[in-house]
């Protein structure tokens, strides 16, 4: 059953990753240097809507809260989002894009997947020096940590109860407003 | 932009995918999938990277510190390759494909297919030199992804959906060097 699902999500996600347009780096690179930002607009409005229907379906007891997942924040969140924006900006792909770029036919997205074969591996042999000689793995706001309360108890959060879930819905629709009054263009480079 | 939706209606579709997810099964994420790619090769060229464990909790254990953190999750993962993220993300490829083949977005013309032309206008058609690019920009983005714990699905989507202070995090740190090297970098001669 749980494979038939990651079939059904992962084409889901693929087919919608493709219509939005991220799986081609040309909107991507234009959405980065400000030049077209109806991707960003695309996004800010995913991530308000789908954050409304989540903090809605928790707060009416339609969504398990054990399918929430907070991730730890540490110091090599930012560090390792720096990092991960360099390549972005260079090639128009993150991981999910490049795979689907991979997949619609884009040869340059192969060498984007085959050196993002060779970071990964190389992060893998690096992992045991980076935790025991730097602060990277330091934990930030305790760790994993949602600003409102999900529910579920394995992770802590700053905002609980009636109130956290009226700020959580604000927060989705805020995402919501600012993708509708965002420009399309800030830049005219 | 043949193919695509309107910003607003991708906007839906996008969301749709996020949180069909989150309700079914748990939030979307992709990077991962490219260590257990990397674990499933590496195991094949020696068999002693993975083993079978009775004191790890997933079972597996691995000589690697990395696949072997969490209890051997990663391990595990790599033992049984037919688990729901690694089978979510091949089905994500498949989606993408399928979605050109009903009329989706996909490359217009053999120089489309090897580098966008914000690209070309910049640097030039010669693809070795963009395949040599965007092979150092691929290492920097799952380097920076393993390093943060996600990428832009897990971390920016996934997380900024859940109100996670990691989301939020990833996301400034991501676009402090994305949008000014994009803006320096593909700044058009005139």
């Amino acid at each position: 059953m749980e494979l038939v699902l990651a079939i059904f999500l992962g084409l889901l996600f693929g087919f919608a990753l493709n219509r939005v347009g991220a799986t081609n780096p040309e909107n991507i690179i234009n959405m980065l240097r400000l030049n077209d930002l109806r991707l960003m607009k695309t996004i800010l409005f995913a991530i308000g809507i789908s954050s409304v229907l989540l903090f809605s379906g928790l707060a009416f007891g339609i969504i398990d809260p054990s399918h929430v997942s907070v991730k730890s924040a540490y110091v090599g969140v930012i560090v390792g989002g720096t990092i991960l924006g360099l390549g972005f900006a260079i090639a128009g792909y993150c991981p999910g894009t490049g795979l689907t770029a991979l997949s619609a036919g884009r040869k340059d997205a192969l060498f984007f997947v085959l050196g993002g074969f060779l970071g990964a591996f190389i992060y893998m042999l690096s992992y045991e020096w980076l935790n025991t000689h730097t602060f990277l793995f330091n934990d930030i706001a305790g760790g994993a940590t949602s600003l409102v309360e999900t529910g579920n108890e394995k992770y802590q959060y700053i905002l609980s109860g009636g109130l956290g879930k009226i700020i959580g819905l604000f927060i989705g629709a805020g995402f919501m407003v600012l993708a509708w009054i965002l420009p399309r263009q800030i830049l005219e480079n | 932009m043949k193919g695509t939706l309107s910003w607003y209606m991708g906007g839906v579709l996008l969301a749709m995918a996020f949180f069909t997810a989150v309700l079914l099964v748990k939030p979307i994420g992709v990077s991962t999938q490219f260590v257990i790619a990397d674990g499933l090769i590496w195991n094949m060229l020696d068999a002693d990277v993975i083993t079978e464990s009775d004191s790890a909790k997933s079972g597996y254990e691995s000589s690697n510190a990395y696949l072997n953190k969490s209890g051997g999750k990663y391990a595990a993962n790599i033992a049984n390759p037919l688990n729901y993220s690694f089978v979510f993300v091949l089905a994500m490829m498949a989606g993408s494909f399928l979605s050109t083949l009903l009329g989706g977005d996909k490359p217009q013309s053999p120089a489309d297919r090897e580098m966008p032309s914000v690209w070309r206008e910049r640097f030039g058609a010669n693809p070795a030199l963009r395949y040599i690019a965007v092979f150092v920009a691929g290492f920097l983005v799952l380097f920076g992804a393993r390093l943060a714990g996600g990428c832009t699905s897990g971390h920016m989507m996934s997380g900024m959906m859940q109100t996670a202070i990691s989301g939020y995090l990833f996301s400034l740190g991501a676009f402090a060097t994305a949008l000014p090297l994009a803006i320096i970098m593909f700044k058009k001669n005139k």
